[in-house]
């Protein structure tokens, strides 16, 4: 049995029906639970749950603290190529648009490994557009024994490999890996995925397994927020951990809240997932898996994010540049894939942690 | 029989008056850590060596810690005895000493340890010289099998790690305690001073708590009711061995005249 299974059995399953009869005394019973099963998250998720938003902080607080201690973890993204062959109608960088594109040398790379390794971060997540052509295995291999001597903890958001592909960035030196399924929704997934090699939904939703197969020790999933229905899409991304978390015990399993805000070239969001539910699904989350990584990125504002700290959260990223050679090169004609909104430094993002009563952590990880 | 007057504890000839080891992970602040080993009164504070940057000069983690507090690193992130091994050589290499906690967990949603690899783990590490306290899944066999291969202590867990739950393997921790040639450090779980005692009462040889303390709304009152708590579950142990060696001295005070 796969995560396939999974999806497949609540294809048919109403949710609108479901959600739409759930009570403040039901949302109340998940609350009061130790441990909490499918239909209680769904309690959690829905409508009813948002008079109780509140209750759910105080205890997902309580969990988080338990378990995560008054600490945040710590990363940088680095974007190495935004060559791309997929076809994404969402995507200001699918294969049909004319952005201007850009693949890092090695040396550009180590220009900008040192930029952010100078900011304090040791934690580094590597991205890269779907361009197998561009973007060989070998030079995928290059970059990250390139970056072993900058960081302590290498992460990969690619494209979706086989198990083959991960074992050997595994031997280079990658300890974890994040993979976002975009929608879960199998309709919507082909819809706005029309052709090439993302078009399988399948193949794609397997990815996390794989990795986890091939021995990453961290594996971290989200919806893109903004194409799917919300509660469904934080429901099926929950269970989805959560089948992880069973199916490898050994592997740190975290969930990421990416929501489109905007059109950027392609289009619009069919559902915007506002403030409140975004917290709401933080909350129903933590809940429903104590010992979650919930990460947040910098497309989120800076007000925002303060606010989210002691809510359940476990890991930011700081001092983000989202366009290829941000870092060190400064290319001004660069478009980002999406957009910061959290400009802050490294520095002052960890003050504004220190100042709220948390540690924020740049090492957590080595490769021994 | 303890010595009451001189009750130390010694683990790989360093000799440690208290029996309160604590942890470096989850606290609000680095700096709270100093203050929480000045009230505790703790002599050994365990740290994750994956947690350790030793280029970042402001805030390495080490710069936190007393020369007068025996540092014992350990191994977590560790998923196999290999790993484990590994994360031992690099503690020594990079001037943590001699003492290492070996910590194999393969399950993420309750870290629990990994007995097996434990045992191999330490098999290795002892034989290297290491002061090896193994964190381990109570278990009698495994008890007298880490003594064999050289563990200075075993650590079995009160409950699963940041739960809080206290004693919860009581039972087992009991039947550690009565077989074991080792000093049995009861690791994880303990969420409050009283299990602290309780654990310490039941002849524990000195508990590690990490936790309660550092997610504590005060880390450093915290650290000093364990550091109490930790005294006086260890008093009432002496208190009680101390009546039982006078029973037995005594030699059938009450049916000793049958003889005459």
């Amino acid at each position: 049995m796969s995560f396939l299974d999974v999806v497949n059995q609540f294809e048919t399953f109403d949710f609108d029906a479901y959600l739409g009869d759930v009570t403040l005394s039901d949302v109340q019973q998940s609350l009061n639970r130790d441990r909490l099963g499918p239909y209680d998250l769904l309690n959690l998720l829905s409508g009813t749950a948002q008079d109780m938003l509140e209750e759910m902080a105080l205890k997902s607080q309580q969990i988080t603290h338990q378990y995560f201690g008054r600490t945040i973890g710590l990363y940088a993204p680095l974007y190495i190529s935004d060559y791309c062959t997929n076809h994404c109608t969402y995507c200001g960088f699918n294969c049909t648009s004319n952005a201007k594109r850009l693949k890092l040398s090695l040396e550009q790379i180590e220009s900008e490994a040192q930029v952010i390794s100078d900011m304090g971060i040791r934690h580094i997540l590597v991205l890269t557009g779907e361009a197998p052509q561009i973007t060989p295995m070998e030079y995928l291999e290059d970059t990250i024994m390139l970056l072993k001597k900058y960081f302590s903890s290498i992460g990969i958001e690619m494209f979706p490999m086989d198990e083959d592909a991960y074992r050997r960035l595994k031997v280079a030196g990658v300890d974890s890996l994040t993979v976002y399924q975009e929608v879960y929704d199998k309709n919507i997934y082909k819809e706005v995925h029309p052709e090439g090699k993302k078009a399988d939904y399948a193949y794609r939703l397997l990815t996390p397994e794989r990795g986890a197969k091939a021995g990453f020790r961290a594996v971290n999933i989200a919806p893109l927020f903004g194409l799917g229905k919300p509660v469904s899409e934080s429901f099926l991304a929950a269970l989805h951990a959560k089948y992880l978390e069973k199916e490898f015990p050994d592997v740190e399993i975290s969930l990421s809240l990416p929501r489109m805000t905007k059109a950027d070239g392609g289009i619009s969001p069919r559902h915007l997932l506002p403030d409140r539910q975004f917290v709401q699904f933080i909350l129903a989350w933590r809940l429903f898996m104590p010992r979650l990584g919930i990460t947040i990125s910098t497309r989120e504002s800076a007000d925002f994010r303060d606010k989210l700290l002691p809510l359940g959260v476990t890991r930011y990223s700081a001092g983000s540049k989202t366009d290829v050679g941000g870092y060190a090169l400064k290319d001004d004609e660069a478009t980002a894939q999406f957009e910061v909104t959290d400009t802050r430094s490294v520095e002052e993002v960890s003050q504004m942690i220190r100042d709220k009563g948390f540690q924020p952590v740049f090492k957590d990880w080595e490769i021994f | 029989m303890p010595d009451k007057q001189t009750d130390t504890l010694i683990l790989g000839d360093v000799e440690f008056s208290s029996r309160l080891f604590t942890g470096t992970g989850k606290f609000s602040s680095r700096s709270l850590i100093p203050q929480m080993l000045e009230a505790s009164g703790s002599q050994m504070i365990t740290v994750a060596l994956r947690r350790v940057d030793p280029s970042d000069r402001q805030d390495n983690i080490l710069n936190y810690i007393p020369d007068t507090v025996t540092l014992l690193p350990n191994t977590s992130g560790a998923r196999t005895a290999q790993e484990a091994v590994r994360i031992a050589r690099i503690a020594r290499e990079a001037g943590c000493g001699r003492f290492i906690k070996i910590e194999v967990i393969t399950d993420m949603q309750y870290l629990l340890p990994d007995n097996h690899e434990t045992l191999l783990a330490t098999e290795i590490l002892a034989k290297e010289g290491f002061v090896v306290l193994p964190y381990m899944m109570p278990d009698i066999t495994v008890t007298k099998q880490l003594y064999d291969a050289g563990a200075a202590a075993v650590m079995p867990l009160g409950a699963p790690i940041g739960t809080n739950r206290g004693l919860e393997m009581k039972p087992m921790i009991e039947m550690i305690i009565q077989v074991s040639k080792i000093p049995v450090v009861v690791d994880a779980g303990i969420g409050r001073p009283s299990q602290a005692a309780e654990a310490m009462e039941m002849g524990a040889d000195a508990v590690l708590v990490n936790t309660a303390i550092a997610t504590s709304q005060d880390p450093i009152l915290s650290g000093k009711a364990f550091g109490y708590a930790v005294k006086a579950g260890r008093m009432a142990y002496l208190s009680r061995m101390a009546e039982e060696k006078l029973k037995a001295s005594a030699s059938s005070p009450l049916t000793g005249f049958l003889r005459d």
